[in-house]
């Protein structure tokens, strides 16, 4: 097993598409070391990218977008001054994998690209809008980040390519999101279900945009325009919470496995749709 | 409370928080546990386990694996001799010699999903691992059972055709998975219940759960060429290992020595063996030491679990609250081969209680799991998590507090147990009025809070013990026991030595010997070794103490009466005093060649008199009625320990056996697809409880001596995990008005539960 | 395939070594280095026996390859104590009866001392949710708990 951490974008690309045999991309380890020792993968190639100076970045841009590079961990997402107060949802789902341990290593770039349904950043991610540029041998591309995830395991990306930086939107003002899990115990758990919320009001209070994801009840991380619009040009109240609430169980389509079962997942999925809006909203009304 | 004994001597240590003398190589990490052992030229061993629940095996092919560069040794069933049947006591549960060494390795068929099929020893674990890859085995695949009931139909898959149940009438003349069936019987249930103005009858289930110890199995074995066998294990009983290892590999007693390491915990799973014979059997071949240790999911996928279990509890009391009947059947599953704690379970089921009509039947049905081993006070918690819920129904019908309920029919000096003896002084009483006296009990609940309480009990073991003393030429005191240390032991037999023997704590340095330095130890387990250690001490005390003034009156010219012990020195007494002056410990080191040879003491005692623990513990939790989760808020345990040795370890005994309770209760449990294989082997879908999961843990000491022990100590580490469950299940029902019968109480089941009840206000 | 070459320093002291790629740091830290304070529990990040800082970063070494840390600052168990004198961490813990078997005790200490160095004054909660990723058997994290805000309270008063 040979393992390199190149220095540049195109280096990490050519070794990528170059290898016979599996090649890996390594940036928190996570997930890969994990399924390394139980034999579940066994990459001919490791390409560690936490060398390459823009995957480990966090650069608040001119007009206000975030650019976050994929290796960057959720730790560090925590300790940066300025952006949780932007987008608190997105720091604390990444700081809701695993322990303080993971989250001094895990990414954002690794949490997505491990292709698990029930990645506790990526509602948050999407909810937020964010874009995911990618390079590969032909060069730079952006996927919405709901688009990335094609199913469990199964990503968007061809050979070679990898997440270099996710763009988080510039946010119109009283913005903010949310995200919730639900798990058995207070932590340490995958997502039985997640939900994340970002939305803006106006300065009466009215839901103006408003994006809701939930992860861990579909074969991929949902982007639910049904439960959003449910909200939209509402102040929250019983009867928008109750439609929300709805279209967010309406979206499900889960499985019973050993975290949960599919009327659980459905109910609780509306459940957490709900009080994620809500946390969102309070955020939103104060920013 | 009575005065407090201390067997005539001035108290200084025991019942005092001292350091224990094995602390500063735990928090600095120089403790060596036993993956830390490692040997020059070493291999390393792993395991080819069985991926089939159930499987006849037909043909292993080694040859390739032998050829791999790196591999010095394969092994598989044809490299251990055939056992006959032979039961021994294993922790508080019996075994088999034939089932324990298909166990360690498979002859006829794989029984579980895990079950060691071959073993290989190679140069590096790369190369062992890559080996077994190259192990060839035919299969040939067998329906499968996993659930005690279904195990128990007729028509289930039969796992040994030479099992025959015991206990029944007529005996069988077909195999069956039933291997057993016991009863206790005290008075006239059937009678019973016509006095009775309530009756309560439920059934619960329980998944099987783990001990979940925090170190994986670890051995280190070498083997000379004249058979001599050196073997470093983390284990809980090494002279049982001892015993194990060369029944199995044919060996003398004399030539193995095993060494307990350090130990990361056990909870009963570490009382059996998995790995040891196969490291010396590898050893043994290769001609090179060989280490193995288990990964997390072998040790869930190969080593015992503890039992699920089915349990039908009937009861019944007048409309005052006097318990009049208790019926229970329990269901226990044993894993692969037979021996689940079914025996103890059917045991304390009622035995809180003075019930004058009793009736406790028990099944022991094999299933294709991993064999089941003890875990912490083996089997009660089931039947007492079953028995507490009805218990607390009873109460709620009557409209009775559910501590005075328990407290008209509490177990006390000299009721008589449904299992047979009667009790001594034990202590239910006082730890029901501890729990009502606390501002916990007494502080208002919100909605969709609940709060439980139930008691438990458990009767400990005494047991074979062999501790020394030495007085070394300085004065010091080295100390060996023979029991490993899981949790403060050697501070406790330190404290005890000191007391006795009337010196400073740290001038005690206790190790804990391997089996040929001491003498034969039973395991530690039982809640046996502060007991029976403290006992062996006292006894090793007693001897040096005789031997002292024997020596102080040869020198004195005086007479044995003249002479006597007491603070750390021999004091002469009377007119004596005039002409001797008092001589320390320290001034016989000095002479000790010259006054008759080396200063020593040795207890070697069959501890008797080991007396129940019984407890009982309050929990305040919160259900959040939108998503089944539930919150402990609060937690109170109050057990009688007899006498604290010392009170920190025994706390830490309440605490630690409350939270497992807690993640039993909650959210543990294997869980098996349709295929027979384990889902949730690791600690992420094991769920066990985090920091974050609890609160802290009020601890109350009672303390109803033990008098059968010179300072009433009585064990504590098993029962703490009995009460919990009821508890947990009481307070769930005063939380949300549904009583669950089915553990673990997760959330999926906690809101499918509150939906069919439509239940949308608290 | 060859081995790689990686320096780095741990406990203060410039080390070297070499190291297969499938290697996890807790690998070369227990067989390589034979520093066996870290311990393994599971392999898989789930149980923090294996902590130790990475520059500084409280990580499960086991979830970290060998071949990341050159150049990098390790801190393990091991280099806890200061000389002959135990962290104030070490010292409660033993007051407070804190350990029972000792498996876990080395991965809660890092741990502890990562949160203390970033958070002098946590809360019970605090403590708990930092600590949620180190599991214990034996304590029910009572007394866990208990030993890490008196050591903060001692390190407090400096």
């Amino acid at each position: 097993m040979r393992y390199e951490a190149p220095e540049t974008v195109e280096s990490a690309t050519a070794l990528l598409v170059g290898t016979t045999g599996e090649a890996r991309v390594l940036a928190g380890g996570t997930d890969l070391l994990v399924q390394m020792r139980s034999d579940i993968v066994d990459p001919a190639l490791i390409v560690d990218i936490k060398r390459i100076a823009e995957t480990r970045k966090v650069t608040e841009e001119k007009g206000g977008g975030w650019r976050i590079g994929a290796a960057v961990t959720g730790a560090e997402l925590k300790e940066h001054p300025r952006l949780k107060q932007v987008w608190p949802g997105v720091v604390e789902a990444a700081n809701l994998i695993g322990s303080t341990q993971v989250q001094g290593r895990a990414t954002l770039g690794g949490n997505l690209c491990n292709g698990s349904p029930a990645a506790d950043s990526v509602p948050a991610l999407i909810a937020a809008g964010a874009v995911a540029t990618v390079a590969g041998p032909q060069g730079r591309r952006d996927i919405a980040v709901e688009d990335v995830m094609l199913g469990p395991r199964q990503l968007a990306l061809t050979r070679g390519e990898f997440v270099v930086s996710f763009l988080l939107p510039p946010r119109p003002p009283r913005s903010s999101d949310a995200y919730l899990r639900f798990i058995p115990r207070t932590e340490m758990d995958i997502a039985v279900v997640g939900a994340g919320v970002s939305l803006t009001v106006d300065g009466a209070g009215t839901i103006t945009g408003a994006r809701v994801s939930l992860g861990a009840v579909a074969p991929r991380v949902l982007l639910v325009r049904e439960a959003a619009a449910a909200i939209v040009g509402s102040r929250l109240e019983q009867a928008a919470q109750d439609r929300l609430e709805a279209a967010a169980r309406t979206a499900c389509a889960p499985i019973d496995d050993k975290r949960g079962t599919v009327d659980f997942r459905i109910q609780v999925a509306g459940v957490l749709a709900r009080r994620a809006a809500l946390i969102a909203l309070d955020r939103a009304r104060t920013s | 409370m009575a005065e407090t004994q201390t067997n005539g001597n001035a108290q200084t240590y025991v019942g005092t928080r001292t350091i224990r003398p094995d602390g500063v190589d735990k928090v600095t990490g120089r403790a060596r546990f036993g993956a830390d052992f490692n040997l020059p030229g070493q291999l390393i061993g792993r395991v080819l386990r069985s991926p089939h629940p159930h499987a006849r095996i037909l043909r292993i092919d080694t040859s390739k694996a032998e050829a791999l560069p790196g591999v010095k040794a394969v092994i598989t069933r044809d490299d251990f001799a055939d056992q006959s049947s032979e039961f021994i006591p294993a922790g508080e549960m019996m075994m088999n010699y034939k089932d324990v060494v298909r166990n360690v390795m498979a002859r006829e068929k794989a029984l579980y999903e895990g079950h060691a099929v071959a073993a290989v020893a190679a140069t590096s674990g790369a190369i062992a691992r890559r080996a077994l890859k190259l192990i060839d085995v035919q299969y040939e695949i067998l329906p499968h059972v996993i659930d005690v009931v279904e195990a128990m139909r007729p028509d289930a898959p039969l796992l040994h055709d030479d099992l025959f149940t015991v206990g029944v009438e007529p005996k069988p003349d077909k195999p069956s998975n039933v291997a057993k069936r016991v009863e206790i019987t005290l008075g006239d249930v059937e009678a019973g219940f016509t006095k009775a103005d309530v009756i309560v009858e439920r059934e619960f289930r329980t998944a099987p759960v783990h001990q979940g110890y925090i170190e994986p199995h670890a051995a280190l074995a070498t083997v000379s060429e004249d058979g001599s066998t050196e073997l470093w294990c983390t284990t809980q009983g090494h002279f049982i290992v001892r015993a194990h290892c060369a029944r199995l590999l044919g060996l003398d007693i004399s030539k193995v020595r095993v060494t307990a390491t350090e130990i990361g915990g056990g909870f009963g799973g570490k009382t059996v063996v998995y790995l040891e014979p196969l490291a010396i059997a590898l050893s043994r071949k290769a001609k090179r030491p060989v280490k193995m240790v288990m990964s997390r999911e072998e040790v869930f996928k190969a080593s015992g679990p503890t039992s699920g279990a089915t349990v039908r509890v009937k009861m019944g009391a007048t409309k005052d609250g006097k318990f009049v009947a208790g019926f229970a059947e329990l269901k226990y599953q044993a894993g692969a081969f037979q021996g689940s704690p079914v025996q103890p379970g059917v045991m304390c089921a009622y035995a809180p209680y003075d019930i004058e009509n009793v009736k406790v039947i028990g099944y022991d049905v094999v299933s294709n799991r991993p064999k089941v081993a003890a875990y912490r006070a083996p089997g009660a918690p089931i039947s007492e998590f079953a028995v507490e819920s009805v218990v607390d129904e009873i109460a709620k019908k009557l409209g009775l507090d559910p501590i005075e309920l328990r407290m008209m029919n509490a177990a006390r000096e000299g009721t008589k147990a449904a299992y047979g003896p009667k009790f001594g002084p034990i202590g239910l009483e006082e730890t029901l009025n501890s729990i009502k006296k606390t501002e916990h009990w007494n502080t208002p609940l919100r909605k969709w809070q609940g709060r439980g309480v139930a008691s438990g009990f458990w009767f400990n073991i005494g047991g074979e013990t062999c501790a020394s003393l030495t007085i070394n030429e300085d004065g010091t005191v080295s100390l060996m026991a023979g029991t490993p240390d899981i949790g403060g032991l050697r501070a406790s037999l330190s404290m005890v030595a000191a007391d006795e023997l009337g010196i400073p704590y740290d001038k005690v340095r206790p190790i804990i010997g391997d089996t040929g330095s001491v003498g034969f130890n039973f395991l530690t387990g039982g809640s046996r070794s502060a007991f029976s250690g403290s006992m062996a001490i006292v006894e090793a005390a007693k001897q040096i103490k005789a031997d002292l003034c024997a020596r102080a009156a040869k020198l004195w010219e005086a007479k044995p009466e003249q002479v006597e012990f007491s603070g750390g020195h021999v004091r002469p007494l009377g007119a004596l005093a005039e002409k001797a002056k008092p001589m320390s410990i320290a001034d016989f080191a000095k002479i000790a060649g010259k006054t008759g040879g080396p200063i020593g003491g040795y207890g070697r005692i069959n501890a008797q008199g080991a007396g129940p623990s019984l407890g009982t513990h309050l929990v305040d939790l919160e259900v959040d009625p939108e998503t089944g989760r539930v919150t402990i808020l609060r937690y109170t345990v109050a057990q009688d320990a007899g006498r604290a040795l010392h009170p920190a370890y025994v706390e830490g005994q309440f605490q630690g056996g409350a939270v497992q309770g807690i993640g039993w209760a909650l959210n543990e449990e294997y869980i098996y697809g349709a295929d027979g294989k384990l889902q949730n082997a690791g600690f992420l879908d094991y769920r066990m409880p985090v920091a974050s999961d609890v609160p802290m843990i009020d601890a109350i000491l009672v303390e109803v001596a033990n008098p059968k022990h010179p300072y009433g100590v009585r064990g504590v580490g098993e029962t703490p995990i009995v009460p919990p469950l009821g508890a947990i299940a009481n307070a769930m029902e005063n939380a949300t008005g549904i009583r669950f019968t089915e553990l673990p109480m997760s959330p999926p089941k906690v809101l499918k539960a509150l939906k069919e009840r439509g239940a949308t206000a608290g | 395939m060859a081995k790689h070459h990686i320096e780095a320093t741990v406990n203060g002291d410039a080390i070297e070594f070499l190291c297969e790629t499938e290697e996890t740091l807790l690998d070369v830290l227990r067989d390589t280095l034979h520093l066996t304070g870290s311990k393994e529990g599971c392999s898989s990040g789930d149980c923090g026996a294996c902590s130790v800082t990475l520059d500084g970063r409280l990580v499960c070494s086991c979830l970290v390859l060998g071949c990341e840390v050159d150049g990098r600052r390790i801190e393990t168990i091991e280099g806890m104590a200061q000389g002959e004198a135990l962290h104030p961490l070490q010292q409660k813990f033993l007051e407070h009866a804190a350990l029972q078997c000792g498996i876990c005790t080395p991965g809660f200490l890092v741990a502890s001392k990562a949160l203390l160095e970033r958070d002098p004054d946590p809360s019970e909660t605090e403590i708990r949710y930092w600590l949620a990723g180190n599991l214990c058997r034996c304590t029910g994290y009572d007394k866990i708990v208990s030993a890490v805000q008196d050591a903060a309270a001692t390190l407090r008063k400096g």
